[in-house]
């Protein structure tokens, strides 16, 4: 059976790992091949690497990181941030990404969806979607600019478009939830489950194990992502896991 | 040496990354003297089953590549490279492979809570005690695909519940194929491309 997975978020700035990751045996905690083999190590199903530098050396940075990390660590890496154009795609790819994650670029030029999937294959393209319940339509809406720009684009409609571009993956953050540690936005997932049949990433207000024992009995998305309480320590992927297993969770220990 | 066949598709440099970790001593390469001279082959690809077979004769690398199987260079497909080593695919109309195994290329059947493509890590069982895979069996591995090869029992060296019984790795003689990505597999990946390196210098010390 195919293992629910568990993603650590690591955010990269100029080539090093923003937010101090709280893992006592690194000497470096900023350093980006050693954060992606700890996670390795303690089970980690997939990384994503998000790109927030604000220079304009961005690209060049984040190829170098990849390139390195891809050269120790042997899991699919994902890389999202001021990815804007099918070149600034091959560019990771080539440095040793596995699928590359557009969001506010997908909203603002959707043919992006399509030129990347038409070019790398839909598995190389994840589109990332930034949510916030509207409860005077009582619909989710689309937010962009790491969630400062609402957009009149219905999540749900949203997604479905972006699977139709190409879209092989959706990695899906609840904004209200995101920060909160309250648990995962479940019926938003429910919701979006039904809409679209590619693999969908819930990201968003893991706080305890028994929110990733919810998401999982209780929608059908197939991965799960969380920054900082992984940074933190507050939880290790191992016993999220081996709580999952107990629950009849299918996942990889 | 192994030689890795460059065909302009896909990813290729995370395998050659991963050979190169275990130690083997790979080639990116398209010139056919250095691939008929190889101890082993990897076809590695990403995409599209057609347009892969379509660059592959472009190339001229069909015949190289039969004459090599022929003459006993152990030979490993990888995923989309996998799926080559069959007879033909279904993918977009009928298209002829590489006819190294006999069996059908065809498309994950749709069924309820399970998406097409997969994605993510499936576990394995083994069906062949005998193979120089078997440390696979219970192991997980990283699988994305939407086609899976239909093929006889007895090519399937270990197989994935997805629905249906998806081959994951598959055998005939010394071609060797893997649906999944031992390149992104973690230490489980990297113990199946250590085996298949194995495998090539018990070939290369048997041939000289």
């Amino acid at each position: 059976m195919l293992a629910k997975r568990i993603i650590p978020c690591l955010d990269v700035d100029n080539g090093r790992v923003k937010k101090g990751v709280n893992f006592i045996n690194l000497v470096d905690v900023g350093d980006p091949v050693a954060i992606a083999a700890e996670y390795e190590r303690q089970g980690a199903d997939e990384l994503v690497f998000l790109d927030i530098t604000t220079t304009n050396e961005r690209r060049a940075t984040m190829a170098d990181v990849v390139e390195k990390v891809s050269q120790q660590v042997f899991m699919p890496l994902t890389v999202g941030g001021g990815i804007h154009s099918v070149a600034a795609m091959e560019k990771l790819l080539q440095a040793g990404a596995d699928k590359i994650a557009i969001n506010s670029a997908a909203v603002a030029n959707p043919t992006l969806i399509r030129q990347g999937a038409a070019k790398f294959g839909s598995q190389a393209i994840v589109v990332a979607i930034d949510v916030s319940f509207d409860p005077a339509s009582q619909q989710y809406r689309v937010f962009t600019h790491g969630g400062q720009q609402a957009t009149a684009l219905s999540a749900i409609d949203w997604a479905q478009r972006v699977v139709q571009l190409g879209a092989g993956e959706l990695l899906v953050t609840s904004m209200d939830k995101d920060g909160t540690k309250s648990g995962f936005d479940l019926h938003l997932y429910q919701q979006l489950g039904q809409a679209v049949d590619v693999p969908i990433i819930a990201s968003g207000g893991a706080g305890t194990i028994t929110d990733f024992t919810q998401l999982y009995q209780q929608t059908n998305v197939t991965g799960a992502l969380a920054a900082s309480i992984f940074h933190f320590k507050e939880l290790t992927i191992n016993n999220v896991k081996q709580a999952l297993a107990n629950k009849g969770v299918p996942v990889r220990l | 040496m192994i030689a890795v066949i460059d065909y302009g598709v896909g990813n290729v440099f995370n395998v050659l990354k991963a050979c190169r970790y275990v130690g083997a001593d790979v080639q990116l390469t398209a010139d056919p003297a250095s691939i008929q001279k190889a101890d082993g082959i990897i076809l590695p690809g990403v995409g599209a089953f057609r347009s892969a077979m379509d660059r592959l004769n472009q190339q001229q690398l069909v015949p190289l590549i039969k004459d090599t199987v022929k003459r006993g260079t152990p030979f490993l497909g990888i995923c989309l490279g996998m799926q080559m080593l069959f007879a033909s695919s279904t993918e977009f109309g009928v298209t002829p492979g590489l006819g190294l195994i006999p069996g059908q290329v065809i498309r994950l059947p749709q069924q309820a809570d399970l998406q097409v493509p997969q994605v993510g890590w499936n576990q394995n069982r083994l069906q062949q005690d005998d193979s120089i895979f078997r440390d696979i069996d219970g192991c997980y591995t990283y699988f994305v695909h939407s086609y899976y090869a239909e093929c006889p029992a007895k090519y399937v060296v270990a197989s994935v519940d997805y629905g249906v019984q998806v081959p994951a790795i598959v055998q005939r003689g010394n071609v060797y194929g893997m649906q999944f990505h031992p390149e992104k597999s973690g230490k489980v990946g990297l113990n199946l491309l250590k085996a298949f390196m194995k495998e090539v210098q018990a070939h290369d010390l048997a041939s000289n």
